[in-house]
């Protein structure tokens, strides 16, 4: 029998890999950016949008691929916002196991709502 | 500024948000957009996009214990996050055409919600009798927790209500880019009557869903600016860390009075900007 308490610690586990993974790579791309860009001087203050490459997931795997600093940051804030969407996946997979038809669907559900946002934009 | 001098500024500054935001519960991604914006001089939409990064990792940082140690109701969060990832989609897309100073104005009026919203609150005895008719029973939402002296059952109701209250609470979260924590806990604790622990664990639990859903639409959008997010994200990360760690040792009261203090302050400070037409 999968337990509740076998699914919870599991999921617990899968978040924390998540985060230490993407705070990894978040710091890896920050030492190099500090290292590279470290006397420039970067504005916030007017809003313009970040350069098109970095506002798609097939741009930043391009950008993090080829080295940049920025790409390889942008990379690790991906893979933050997808620790919570692979702990949805988890629960349909859990919720199947467990044969708790309704919560698979209701996991779906959101699954696919987190998907509507990566995809439309 | 330079780029150096610039990241550890901001990384001490989150440091000091995230520290301070788990140490009185109320999550330190609330402060993280007036910090940038007031002290830094930083785009509110910039702003926003870092801080919805940083939540992320905080609230699933902590989630991850929280829904080891059984405290989480997953049943509950998963139900929930239907309503919060559909406001927070519908958040997002609706920031594009709310004018910055309302954007500013809203989230001040969050921050002094916030500073009056409870963190730590002593749970009474069972609040009321499980009714097997009820739709948390017959969706096997009641469930039980581990209390100091063993295991407490509880029963979910008005589903419908806290339902709509999290949606509520997502579309403040895509619209600002913070966990609206306080919203959630709100609708848990007070409209579903589910015990203050399990709400603030099972919000926490839901935050990471919540942000994700509105992450996609700020990264086409362009809000997430990897020089700004990184040092946040890393500081604030570093700050909750720590603040957990302190959490039962003296002195902590008087720094969540202090915290509610300076989450009142920015919350003022954000209305007054806003209305003058300063952000």
């Amino acid at each position: 029998m999968y337990s509740d308490q076998k699914m919870e610690s599991q999921m617990g586990s899968l978040l924390r890999a998540g985060v230490v993974t993407s705070c990894a790579i978040i710091l890896i791309g920050g030492i190099l950016y500090v290292m590279r860009h470290g006397g420039e001087r970067e504005s916030f203050a007017v809003f313009q949008g970040v350069p098109a490459p970095l506002e798609s997931v097939r741009g930043v795997l391009g950008q993090a691929r080829a080295g940049s600093a920025r790409g390889i940051i942008q990379l690790g804030a991906l893979a933050l916002i997808a620790t919570p969407v692979l702990r949805v996946v988890f629960a349909v997979y859990g919720f199947a196991r467990q044969k708790q038809w309704v919560f698979v669907g209701i996991s779906a559900l959101v699954l696919a709502l987190l998907a509507a946002g990566l995809v439309a934009g | 500024m330079t780029n150096v001098l610039f990241s550890t500024l901001v990384f001490a500054g989150s440091l000091v948000a995230g520290f301070l935001g788990s140490l009185t519960g109320l999550g330190g991604g609330v402060v993280i957009v007036p910090l940038l914006t007031i002290a830094f001089g930083v785009d509110i939409r910039y702003a926003i996009g870092a801080s919805l990064v940083s939540v992320i990792a905080t609230s699933s940082g902590a989630a991850s214990a929280y829904v080891r140690e059984g405290f989480s109701n997953v049943r509950v969060g998963m139900l929930l996050e239907i309503a919060t990832a559909s406001g927070a989609l519908a958040g997002a897309a609706a920031a594009a055409f709310v004018p910055t100073a309302g954007l500013a104005i809203l989230l001040g009026v969050v921050l002094l919600f916030s500073a009056f919203a409870p963190a730590h609150k002593e749970d009474m005895k069972p609040k009321a009798a499980p009714d097997p008719d009820s739709l948390g029973a017959r969706l096997r939402l009641d469930s039980s927790y581990p209390g100091p002296g063993g295991m407490v059952a509880y029963t979910v109701r008005r589903l419908p209500l806290g339902f709509g209250m999290m949606g509520v609470a997502g579309m403040l979260s895509g619209l600002l880019g913070i966990g609206s924590g306080a919203v959630k806990v709100l609708a848990m604790d007070l409209a579903m009557g589910l015990p203050f622990k399990v709400s603030t664990t099972t919000s926490n639990f839901m935050i990471g869903v919540t942000a994700a859903a509105s992450a996609g639409v700020y990264l086409h959008r362009g809000y997430i600016a990897p020089g700004l997010a990184m040092p946040v994200t890393l500081g604030v990360v570093v700050g909750s860390l720590a603040g957990a760690k302190v959490l039962a040792s003296a002195g902590s009261a008087q720094l969540r009075i202090l915290f509610r203090v300076v989450i009142l302050a920015l919350g003022v400070e954000m209305i007054y900007n806003g209305w003058a037409g300063r952000i």
